[in-house]
Formats: structure tokens, sequence, C-alpha cells
């Protein structure tokens, strides 16, 4: 029983197919817990489904390659999500044509305070270069942060896990923030979500209002294309 | 979800790829696709109904495309138990800056040009 088992496992462990099925079977699980929990920031589907596989690949003595092998499959729509993302940002843009100009001002602000506190705190700690240049786009989505550690000379996948817990963060201490420095207008408590917060950030401000959502959706994609562009700049004057 | 516009989006991938390697551009292809692609429905004046159906088909579980990625953590574990304290207050402090300087910018601005506002007045 066991030996056939085995023989099994031997088998399986060298095909994508275990790879992709587990990524996708962690997710569900993932989605699962957070839809149970009524949608709570903490239980986020994404790092739920990163610990149950971290753990599944320690326990089975797995290393990540092997593992990369199928869930390539799923890493590699990335590319297509990320040029689709077009989409949404000409939607909420169509909006807000006529105050484009201002949002564009306080996106930018946002999207270099993210960058430059991240890496003066984490400097003035201590922090390695190379976790330096992983947490500069952790407030950008995470096809672009990962887009932009990489051309960078970040870990793309520390990155990824940075990005996911600042989405936390910002949903679980965005309202408090606001509310201490008595913001009441949704645009702008919505932009400053999805400039933090990416989408994490953008869903809490929807579960909010619909144009604190709106807001904070334009707000990560043009984040997003804002950071790709300057952090580079920034990254270059700085290391 | 058309192929046709699959086959969209990873052209604008595609291209976006050779013209930041061929620039050398230290942009991301997908990003500077994402970039052509906005500036080409900005231009157009509208999004077809396939391409958004197909944009929001990729996009409803985006965040399971970024699992994979996410997992070679794993990789990076000494690093973080090394350096959990830097890391953990960057997010903490840049997040709470992030969040205070961009609302108070769009606030400034508003105040100043903006006649739809909502009365903040009252409140405070």
């Amino acid at each position: 029983m066991d030996d056939g088992f085995y023989q099994i496992w031997v088998y399986l462990s060298t095909t994508p197919l275990l790879g992709l099925t587990v990524t996708l079977v962690a997710y569900q699980a993932g989605m699962w817990i957070y839809t149970r929990a009524g949608l709570h920031p903490l239980l986020n589907p994404v790092l739920i489904a990163v610990v149950l596989l971290v753990g599944l690949l320690m326990v089975t003595g797995t290393d990540y390659r092997t593992y990369f092998d199928g869930a390539q499959f799923v890493h590699f729509m990335l590319g297509p999500a990320t040029v689709a993302l077009a989409v949404p940002l000409y939607r909420q843009f169509q909006k807000v044509r006529r105050s484009f100009a201002l949002i564009l001002v306080a996106i930018l602000s946002g999207s270099a305070t993210a960058a430059l506190s991240a890496i003066g705190v984490a400097w003035a700690l201590g922090a390695s270069r190379e976790t330096l240049l992983s947490l500069a786009p952790k407030s950008v989505t995470a096809p672009i942060a990962m887009g932009i550690a990489e051309a960078t000379g970040g870990a793309p996948s520390l990155t990824a896990v940075l990005v996911i817990l600042t989405g936390i963060l910002g949903a679980v201490l965005g309202t408090w923030t606001l509310n201490a420095l008595r913001i009441t207008d949704w645009r702008a408590r919505g932009l400053a979500m999805g400039t933090a917060s990416h989408g994490i950030g953008t869903a809490r401000a929807l579960q909010v209002n619909d144009v604190a959502g709106a807001f904070a959706s334009l707000a990560m994609g043009l984040n997003g294309l804002a950071t790709a562009v300057l952090l580079p700049l920034i990254l270059g004057l700085i290391f | 979800m058309t192929l046709g516009f699959i086959t969209l989006l990873l052209v604008f991938q595609l291209v976006g790829e050779v013209i930041s390697k061929g620039l050398d551009l230290p942009l991301p292809g997908p990003v500077v696709g994402m970039a052509l692609l906005f500036i080409a429905l900005v231009i157009k004046g509208d999004a077809p109904d396939g391409l958004k159906d197909t944009a929001d088909g990729l996009l409803k579980h985006l965040s399971l495309l970024f699992v994979p990625a996410g997992v070679g953590v794993m990789l990076h574990l000494h690093m973080i138990r090394e350096e959990w304290l830097p890391i953990s207050a960057a997010l903490v402090v840049s997040t709470v800056m992030t969040i205070a300087v961009t609302a108070l910018v769009m606030k400034g601005c508003c105040r100043f040009t903006d006649d739809e506002s909502p009365k903040e007045s009252h409140d405070g």
C-alpha cells in the first residue's frame, strides 16, 4: 500500500499537473475561508493560499523550482492580465476627465511618499539593499510591482508578499487614518486607499462607498503606471 | 472571453516587451502594453464590449495569478527572519503616510478648485 502510494507520488511530483492543481485548490480554500469570514481583510485569500502552499512544499520536501514547473501556467497569465488593467483604468478615467489633473497630483504625491518612506524607514533600521529594492514598489498592484522589482533588482516573490501585506495593512488601518485626519470627501478617501494599498484597499473602499471604490480603482491603475515610470528614476538617484 | 480579444491583449504585451527590451527601458513589458492599450482606448474613445468582457474575465481572479510567485517567498524566509523589524516598520509607517499624504493633497486641491466638493465645514 504505502509503497504503491510512494510510486504514485514519485510520478506525480515530476509532472506539472500537481503544481498547477494544488495552486488552484489552495487558492479556492483561501477564497472559501475569506468568504466565510465576511471578507475580513486579515484573512486575505492569497495570503492563506501562500501559507498553505509553502507549508505543503516544506512538509513534502519539494523545492520551489519543481512546484513552479506546474504553477507557471497560472503565473504566465499575469502578463495579459496586467495589460487588461488598461480597460478598468480607462472606464474610471472617462468618469473623472475633468478633475484628472488634480487627481494625478494627489496620486503622484502618494506614489512618491509610498516608495520614499518605505525605503527611508527600512534603511534607517538597517535593511539590506535587496530588501529595500523589494520594498520600494509595495503599494503598487502585485503584477506591476513584481515587474518593477524584477526590472530594478529586487526579489519579485518577496515583493509579491510585501504587496499583499501592504494591502492588508491599508485595509485595516485606512479607515482609522482617514477619520483621524477628518477626511470626509469620499473621492479623497478612495484615492488614498487605492494609492496606498492597491486592489485590497480598493475592495475595502468599495465595501464602504461606491464613489470611494471608483476613485480607489482609478488610483490603483494610475499609481501602478506612475510608480513603474518614476521608481527606476528615484532609485537611480538614491543607489 | 473571446479568442480575438485574448490575442489582442497578448499582442499588446508582446509589443510592450519589444519596446521595453528594444529601448532598454526599466519599465516591465506588460506595463508598457497596458499604457499602450490605455492610450489606444482614449484615442478610440470607447472600449468594445468584447474587450470589456475579456478583461473582466481575466481580472476576476487576478489575485490567483500572483499565488505562484508569492510562494517563492519560501526562498527568502531567512531574509525575512533577519530583517522582520525594518520590513514591518517600513510597511506600517509607509502605508499610513501614503494614505495621509494622498488624501490631504486631494483635499487641498479640491478646496481651491472644485465647486462640487461635499461640505466639510460642519464636522470640524
